[in-house]
């Protein structure tokens, strides 16, 4: 056990208390109270009642498919999936008779709460455009949680999402993964241990908005200069810390701390996870090189337009891809599209994830991955509605470090849950209900479950008359 | 090199061997969009124009004949505001032929966007090959944008794709007019009534302003020019609104000067619908936009289109959208998931953009002496796991291949093969 400073240091790494961690990431950091990372999570579950779930066919995401199957959600968490569950005396049943049972769907990719509605310039809180290095800002002190895009979300099927700071900076700061409830507060919707991410750009967005100004980056090779130039720093700034760790630990010798720093540290050190806005085949191979030159690995690849053309090197290396189903056209590195860039990816043997960037995308990422689904029958792969839910579901909870908590309907995890009015990769279905952590947050029948941010109060149809 | 993928990729766009004269799509279930779908149905084709519609239509030989058993044929889908042939890529400028030259340029009535189309646009292939067939082209920005044009997404050169132009006029209020002049509402109303007040100055004044004997006028000639037709009620007025109070702006401003007005966009249309219903103003109507944008779209909701629907407003279904304009029928599924009758959802995307930009006579529905632009869909055509069979537009069948599809091939292996 490493001391509190060094505890303080790592700031995200909370165990996972329950259940052993829900971080996959290759190693194992120690685990820290909550209480010494700042801005510790106060989300707590809402109130549940046992509930089974039945007659649906339910999709599991772990590979079952289970026409009229059931699901048994007690005490926050998957209980049993299965043809027939043994339902306790008096729990809730759900009857999705001719519906449909997913987990709940997780988007990697997400600016809500830091670019909410409405977008108003005094708002826009996703980019801190006035160093291309940031790591030092934490996107989390950028959330408003009344954002109404959360519930819009919510009724699309979103139960997790992290939230990442633009692209504009080489190093844009911390992400933070969020349960997606109602809450007053960031901390209040905080996903209980789950690692912290580092947003990293690539291309176009920071060197047009540096070298606009006349600094560096100013082209791609200054943005690869900017990325190995941050890395030394951190290497050092975490070779002081061992040492002192090490060595006197007197208060007089302390190294000082740098929020910068910290958060690369916590990248080389495996706690934090590289979320890599990065659109072109060749940068994508050259972020791969930067990684191994100093012994980090990268995550995942967002928007990655391009990632059909190195889709070996993502499954060699154990490197996700976050991507479209079909944005393109929208700048220079966006051209090289193909509708079956998640298909191919996901057939190379990568994790493929369908992400939305977008505040009315992730309203239905379920679509999303049906036209990516498409795209690949088109390209003559085999592709099975298991796959594609997984792609908005287990592989983007692995992205984010919390697949043995979400991602499936398997017993023990985390009880988020959405009964769908069809096939959910029918341009029809509609989330007609919502569980998080076995609660009943959104019912689409019952208007009292049908929750509000602030900002709507008194503004639903346009003004109180 | 560059040249030579170019015309390596345009000429595996082009249709292979003659068109054909005659084609018969047999078997499927037909939308004609003016009456009950017909299964088992024949659509005939001639020379580019729709010959017959019916179960019992006789095939002459000869004939092309696709088999379209267990299928879905209907019109092809019509964007009411898209830019396919004017944009390459929207953050390269020199691409991008939407906007009148300048930001400054408020008045750019002028501005037609035919002029700016190029057929060998890459955006075109991508778009038509999930059954999008024709367009509507919108110029953009300012307060007046310039004149747009209908097109079929098909054809060597500019005159061979323009189904009619111009076809309407675009303006805007509220917000985006607001940007664009940098003031009030009150402000930019009163700038909108000058311009057509001038208009119609110049219009009974023609020879008094070529003799420099009126008073100095606010815009320049080619705008007033360019208004003539939207006083004479000659093409609409498409002004892009959303909050309820900016649409009522723009039908007081119709009735004052007696111009045809259309709502793009329209987000709290809904709000509105009993007046729009009343005078029959038609609203294009973006379906996936449901949040709180800005203070003008707080009424923003999925239920726009089925409500103006369901009012009797004529509606168009829109992407909005320059590079994915092939999620048209996303738009409309949604429209459906979210009260639109289906049946009137594929006529947002059909019949009622060809009537609502006049050219119903020709486009818009399956019938005998419309111009063939028909699809084939393997199933529900909203669905987004359906496929796109077959494009046929003016009677021509379309490869189904665009630069998109043509990456995806030549990366389906990785090995050094790929490179040529």
């Amino acid at each position: 056990m490493r001391s509190v400073l060094l505890s303080i240091l790592l700031l995200a790494v909370t165990g996972c208390a329950a259940r052993g961690g829900g971080r996959s990431t290759a190693s194992e950091p120690s685990a820290a109270p909550d209480s010494a990372a700042p801005f510790p999570s106060t989300y707590e579950p809402f109130p549940s009642t046992p509930t089974v779930i039945r007659g649906g066919t339910v999709m599991t995401a772990a590979g079952e498919v289970i026409p009229g199957g059931e699901v048994l959600l007690r005490d926050g968490r998957i209980a049993a999936v299965g043809a027939s569950v043994d339902a306790p005396a008096g729990a809730t049943v759900i009857d999705a008779t001719g519906r449909f049972v997913t987990p709940g769907v997780i988007d990697t990719h997400s600016h809500l709460g830091a670019y909410p509605s409405p977008a108003v310039t005094a708002h826009s809180d996703g980019n801190e455009i006035t160093d291309p290095n940031t790591a030092e800002v934490w996107v989390e002190h950028s959330v408003w949680p009344q954002d109404p895009g959360f519930i819009r979300a919510l009724e699309g099927g979103i139960t997790t999402l992290q939230i990442l700071p633009g692209s504009a900076n080489l190093f844009g700061g911390r992400t933070v993964t969020l349960r997606n409830v109602p809450a007053r507060t960031v901390q209040g919707m905080k996903f209980p241990g789950a690692p912290y991410g580092l947003k990293m750009a690539c291309g176009e967005n920071p060197k047009r908005v540096y070298g606009e100004r006349g600094r560096a980056p100013s082209t791609r090779m200054g943005n690869v200069a900017g990325y190995r130039a941050a890395w030394i720093r951190a290497e050092e700034y975490q070779r002081r810390w061992d040492a002192w760790n090490e060595g006197s630990r007197t208060p007089a010798s302390m190294p000082t701390r740098d929020l910068e720093l910290e958060t690369l540290a916590g990248v080389l050190r495996g706690e934090i996870l590289v979320h890599n806005h990065c659109y072109r085949a060749d940068e994508m191979a050259q972020m791969v090189d930067i990684a191994k030159e100093f012994g980090y690995e990268i995550r995942s690849f967002h928007h990655g337009v391009e990632a059909y053309k190195v889709r070996d090197l993502l499954a060699r290396e154990g490197i996700s891809g976050s991507l479209w189903a079909d944005w393109w056209g929208f700048k220079m590195e966006a051209m090289d599209f193909t509708k079956a860039n998640v298909a191919l990816v996901h057939d190379a043997g990568a994790r493929a994830i369908v992400h939305s960037d977008d505040p009315i995308g992730i309203q239905r990422l379920n679509q999303e991955a049906a036209k990516a689904l498409r795209a690949g029958r088109d390209a003559g792969l085999e592709i099975s509605e298991n796959d594609a839910l997984r792609w908005i579901t287990a592989n983007a909870a692995w992205a984010l470090g919390i697949d043995e908590e979400v991602g499936t309907l398997e017993p023990g995890k985390r009880a988020d849950v959405v009964v769908w009015s069809h096939n959910p990769f029918s341009v029809y279905a509609r989330a007609d209900q919502v569980f998080i952590d076995g609660a009943l947050i959104l019912d689409r029948s019952d208007p009292a479950r049908r929750p509000r941010t602030d900002f709507e109060v008194g503004l639903e149809t346009g003004g109180i008359r | 090199m560059r040249g030579a993928l170019l015309a390596a990729v345009v000429s595996a766009l082009l249709p292979a061997g003659a068109p054909a004269q005659v084609i018969a799509i047999e078997g499927g279930t037909v939308h004609t969009m003016v009456g009950a779908p017909m299964p088992n149905a024949t659509v005939l084709i001639r020379d580019g124009m729709i010959a017959a519609v019916g179960t019992d239509v006789a095939v002459p030989a000869g004939a092309v004949r696709i088999d379209a058993r267990n299928r879905v044929v209907t019109p092809g889908f019509f964007d009411s505001g898209t830019n396919p042939g004017l944009v390459e890529i929207e953050a390269v400028d020199p691409s991008s032929d939407l906007r009148a030259p300048t930001q400054e340029d408020l008045v750019a009535a002028g501005f037609r966007v035919a002029d700016g189309l190029n057929p060998n646009s890459m955006v075109i292939p991508v778009t038509r090959v999930a059954g999008i067939t024709t367009a509507m082209s919108r110029p953009q920005g300012g307060l007046f944008a310039g004149q747009g044009a209908i097109i079929d997404l098909f054809g060597e050169t500019r005159e061979a794709m323009i189904v009619r132009d111009p076809a309407a006029m675009f303006a805007s209020l509220g917000e985006a007019a607001r940007g664009a002049v940098q003031g009030a509402r009150g402000g930019t109303t009163m700038l909108f009534r000058e311009v057509l007040e001038d208009a119609r100055a110049y219009g009974r004044n023609r020879q008094s302003f070529e003799r420099g004997e009126i008073r100095e006028l606010s815009v320049d000639r080619v705008d007033l020019e360019a208004l003539q037709p939207v006083l004479a009620g000659e093409i609409p007025l498409v002004v892009e609104a959303h909050r309820a109070s900016d649409i009522r702006t723009l039908l007081t401003l119709a009735r004052e000067y007696g111009f045809r007005p259309i709502v793009f966009g329209g987000t709290e249309a809904w709000m509105v619908a009993e007046e729009l219903a009343r005078e029959r103003v038609p609203v294009i109507v973006k379906v996936l936009q449901n949040l709180p944008e800005s203070f003008e779209k707080l009424g923003a909701t999925y239920e726009n289109a089925g409500r103006l629907s369901r009012a009797g407003v004529p509606v168009a279904i829109t992407t909005g959208d320059t590079f994915r304009s092939f999620t048209l029928r996303q738009e409309a599924g949604n429209a459906v998931a979210h009260g639109m009758d289906h049946a009137e959802a594929l006529r947002a995307v059909t019949l009622y953009p060809a009537q609502i930009w006049g050219v119903a006579d020709r486009y818009g529905s399956l019938e005998a002496g419309k111009v063939a632009n028909v699809v084939v869909w393997e199933g529900d055509p909203l669905e987004l796991l359906t496929g796109v069979a077959n494009v046929i537009i003016r009677g021509q069948e379309v490869p189904l291949v665009s630069r998109e599809t043509l990456l995806r091939d030549r990366y389906l292996r990785l090995g050094p093969e790929r490179a040529y």
